[in-house]
């Protein structure tokens, strides 16, 4: 951490994009993370992400529960809504403010013990629910607040920082995600922006329940020998099975690529999520074998990244609940009193 | 690309830009940095080492270092007009309030060393000289053809920009090393100057000759026509007091604007300046030109002298014609005329400052010393040695008409092969500059230097009331600032000499310091060639000039390339490093002059 802000100049020719902002004009605060937090990384992931994507930034509503993972939002889209909410009840708070008004962008961000500890079961049910929003887990697999325990995500057989071995089995909350029925799911490493800002960038743009895990190194308690989740290590197990491209409606698309080497998923609103594809008998379209996929690398100590899963006509909640297309707040006393008449209709349905 | 050597002395002195661009290589930021703790006397003694005028150059310095001035390239595309730092004028700060620094300054050698060495003018590069070899033993003689010391500097500049008071103490400095001066003598001839047995020679003799402008009726009106450093001496040493009422300049140099606005002290009350070329091309600097438009004087330009006008000898007029700037394919460019009328001017007088020429009419021509064809004495650029062995030249009289700081950049390198000539050894060996480096790191955050960035944009001089300033031509016109403004100026320096030391063994890649730099300078990725990497950058690396600083041996193979072009010196990449792979290291970069230090078998300099 530092005890400056963060200079206000800029690079001169730092570029604009479509609504005329820099890339400056999506951080937040500065960082009060330990130096070298892999959330940091992530944090200027979203930034880029959201620059890229030219997102109005009040248009975006960032939540998360606790922890250092929940403290970050913070530290981008400074002009964004946010709302820190209690340990593990940001996935409620996230369905509530988003059945409330449908229009924002939704980013839960939320870290391992967030997510696959105290709110295991707020995770697990919006991604069942299909809540629209992007749910990105920082993922260190400790406590880092607390001193470094191990969370429900460290790998059985990992080493804590003075040398414990790790006992129990490790949540794997991508398997879980895929598993609950989520339509947009992916993994990535801190250390990767190339592949991590282009996944986030497609689950924002993703109209359903879009979940990423990032694993992110813990500097100060888990990037040790013997830790799973150190910069090291994820370097040397990371299994990247490929590389998104996401093109946006006001894009041109130049690139060419080799037939059978690209999938290609257009959503609905207009962009397309394309896919490179690195392993050769990887296919992201399939939930089973992505599971089974994932699970049968994990066997071999090997980390999966990329884009294992995306459902190209995904919806969401508010399609399953049939709600009003308007958010609440946008609806006036017409729309909400429709007269006598309109109640007794409505009784009388209930007859 | 290879692996930055950050041991060379000269990379960190480059991202020094300032330090870098000045002929003496002033350690600009160290001292801006004891201005802002109120050191000034230290502050001051830092330029004096460097620059031997402190006050002068405060005042008059052609300020190389500024254009250079990271701060400028940094405020570029961001809110205010970008601007360099005012290092002239905290220069001047550093002198106004140093003290007494008597105590601090050289004394005379205690015992010769039987060398004698003469100084042909008593301008800034013989001084220089001086200064530089009197404390080590020699005897050094400075013949001067005025009654003063200072050259250019006593007889050009005019008094409102550089008070008699502070050339009185600066040169004092140096005469009071046990100098022997010897005003009101001019050097006749070279030969016999020879014929006293010297040990070595140096000719710091200036441009004296100001260029006349031969045009119809310049005879005739030759009672109001003058040539404009002949016209500035005059006035400096009181022979003119008076000018016309309508005057015009013509050129468009530093000389011309001394002129116009010493006229506009005189009792010119339409003085103009004309000039050949338009207005962004003029030779004058930048803040010259306007401070002669801010004191009500016009510039116009793209105007060819064609004659004086003159009713029987009594100038009336100039007739002029205008042109306008044409390029070839090539960029270069040539006046031509517009078919215009020709454009006539009343004046009663004209100054004419329209360049300055070399002149060597005491120089024997088979005295050894070979001139070129332009009548320049033919020299080694690096040791300033003309082709007789024990003659040496610098300032004005060594390469043509520069400025102030060249000389006494001229003068430290003269010496040098004075020193090494008269003690027999090779005058080509140049001694190498000291460079050390310190950690600036004091705590987790916090650093020995002010590592804020603030964004304030330049503060300007006060200047005294102008209908003030206008009446006396020895009333200073610059208030210079006070030491609460100097402070405010002194934090927009970047310190660009608290350098962002990279170890790769130490990095682990995390990305920290790439997601904190505000200037986007930082960038790991794949090696290739320098124009590749370059464009590969977080934010492309246009400026060739500034390099790139380049970590390679980290453990994904990829390098570490730093664009040093825009970087703020702030110490975010050190401070949010988790390994200390980044530090901040204070480079302090001294150049050697004449001395022990600059000679065969001298120990490796360690800076205290």
């Amino acid at each position: 951490m530092t005890y400056l802000a963060k200079p206000k100049l800029h690079h001169p020719d730092l570029p604009a994009n479509a609504l005329g902002f820099t890339r400056r004009d999506y951080e937040g605060t500065i960082s009060t993370l330990c130096a070298g937090c892999g959330h940091d990384s992530i944090s200027a992931a979203i930034i880029q992400a959201c620059w890229e994507l030219a997102i109005q930034p009040h248009r975006v509503a960032k939540l998360s529960g606790i922890g250092c993972s929940s403290k970050t939002p913070t530290y981008f889209l400074d002009k964004s809504h946010g709302f820190n909410s209690v340990h593990g009840r940001m996935p409620s708070v996230l369905t509530g403010a988003n059945l409330a008004n449908r229009d924002l962008i939704y980013l839960g961000v939320s870290g391992d013990g967030d997510s696959a500890s105290i709110g295991l079961g707020q995770f697990a049910h919006s991604m069942r629910r299909g809540v629209n929003m992007t749910y990105i887990v920082e993922n260190n697999g400790v406590y880092g607040l607390t001193k470094g325990q191990f969370s429900a995500t460290a790998d059985r057989g990992s080493k804590s920082k003075r040398g414990a071995v790790n006992t129990d089995e490790g949540i794997d909350l991508a398997i879980l995600a895929l598993q609950l029925g989520a339509t947009y799911v992916a993994r990535s490493f801190s250390g990767d922006k190339e592949q991590l800002v282009p996944l986030i960038k497609g689950a924002l743009t993703h109209p359903g329940a879009a979940f990423i895990d990032v694993v992110s190194p813990c500097v100060a308690f888990n990037n040790h020998e013997g830790s799973t989740r150190s910069y090291d290590y994820v370097r040397n197990h990371n299994e990247a099975v490929n590389r998104l491209d996401v093109i946006t409606m006001h894009r041109e698309i130049t690139a060419e690529y080799p037939p059978g080497s690209v999938q290609e998923v257009h959503q609905h609103d207009g962009s397309l999520l394309r896919l490179r594809k690195l392993s050769e008998d990887y296919d992201s379209s399939s939930r089973i074998s992505a599971m089974s996929y994932v699970q049968s690398r994990y066997a071999h100590g090997e980390i999966v990244t990329g884009l294992l899963y995306v459902e190209p006509g995904a919806g969401d909640l508010h399609a399953s609940l049939g709600t009003v297309d308007r958010p609440l707040n946008e609806l006036g006393e017409k729309e909400l009193c429709p007269g006598s008449a309109a109640l007794a209709k409505f009784n009388a349905s209930l007859r | 690309m290879k692996p930055t050597d950050i041991g060379s002395p000269d990379y960190f002195h480059k991202v020094v830009d300032c330090q870098w661009a000045c002929p003496a290589h002033t350690p600009v930021p160290e001292y801006i940095r004891l201005i802002a703790q109120g050191r000034y006397a230290d502050a001051y003694m830092i330029n004096w080492e460097s620059n031997v005028f402190p006050g002068i150059l405060g005042r008059t310095c052609d300020r190389p270092c500024e254009p250079a001035c990271r701060r400028g390239r940094v405020e570029e595309n961001q809110g205010e007009k970008p601007e360099p730092v005012a290092i002239c004028r905290l220069k001047r700060v550093a002198a106004d309030y140093k003290g007494d620094v008597k105590s601090r300054l050289p004394r005379p050698a205690a015992k010769k060393n039987g060398k004698r060495v003469v100084c042909v003018g008593g301008g800034p590069a013989s001084l220089t000289v001086a200064r530089d070899l009197a404390p080590l033993g020699y005897s050094v003689t400075i013949f001067e053809a005025d009654a003063r010391a200072g050259g250019m500097i006593r007889t050009q500049i005019p008094k409102f920009r550089l008070p008699e008071s502070v050339i009185d103490e600066e040169v004092g400095y140096v005469l009071d090393l046990d100098v022997d001066f010897r005003p009101n003598h001019r050097v006749e001839s070279l030969k016999e100057l020879l014929g006293h047995g010297y040990d070595a020679v140096f000719v710091g003799s200036g441009a004296p000759r100001g260029r006349d402008l031969d045009v119809p009726g310049r005879e005739e009106a030759a009672k109001h026509i003058h040539v404009g450093i002949e016209w500035l001496a005059s006035v400096s040493f009181g022979h003119i007091t008076r000018v016309g009422r309508r005057v015009i300049v013509l050129g468009g140099g530093n000389t011309a604007m001394d002129c116009c606005r010493s006229a506009r002290r005189l009792g010119g009350e339409d003085v103009k300046v004309i000039v050949r070329s338009g207005y962004e091309e003029m030779k004058a600097s930048p803040w010259e030109k306007e401070d002669a438009v801010h004191e009500g004087i016009p510039i116009l330009n793209f105007l060819v002298p064609k004659a004086f006008v003159h009713d029987r000898g009594r100038l009336t007029g100039m007739t002029f014609e205008k042109v306008q700037a044409v390029y070839d394919d090539k960029g270069r460019r040539s006046l031509v005329p517009t078919g215009e009328p020709e454009q006539r001017f009343e004046c009663d007088e004209v100054l004419v400052a329209v360049g300055q020429e070399n002149a060597f009419p005491w120089i024997e021509r088979d005295t050894g010393v070979e001139f070129d064809k332009w009548g320049m004495p033919v020299l080694d650029p690096a040791t300033l040695q003309s082709t007789l062995p024990s003659v040496f030249f610098g300032g004005d009289a060594a390469l043509g008409p520069k400025n102030i700081i060249w000389a006494v950049a001229h003068g430290h390198d003269a010496a040098i092969s004075i020193d090494r000539f008269c003690r027999g050894e090779d005058v080509a060996v140049r001694p190498p500059a000291l460079m050390n480096l310190v950690s600036q790191k004091m705590g987790i955050h916090e650093w020995i230097y002010d590592n804020q960035i603030v964004p304030d944009a330049r503060n300007r001089v006060p200047l005294k009331e102008l209908t003030i300033a206008l009446k006396d031509i020895r009333q200073e016109v610059e208030l210079g600032f006070d030491p609460e403004l100097a402070w405010k100026e002194a934090q927009r320096c970047l310190n660009c000499d608290a350098q962002t030391v990279f170890v790769p063994k130490l990095c682990i890649e995390c990305d920290a310091c790439v997601d904190i730099c505000p200037m986007d300078c930082i960038t790991f990725t794949a090696d290739g060639e320098e124009a590749d990497v370059r464009a590969r950058l977080s934010a492309p690396a246009r400026n060739p000039a500034q390099d790139l600083y380049v970590g390679a041996g980290l453990k994904t193979g990829r390098i570490m390339a730093k664009d040093e072009d825009v970087c703020l010196h702030c110490g975010l990449c050190a401070e949010r490093c988790p390994t200390g792979a980044w530090d901040m290291q204070k480079s302090f970069i001294e150049m050697t002059h004449a001395g022990p230090g600059c000679r065969e078998g001298a120990a490796p300099r360690k800076a205290a």
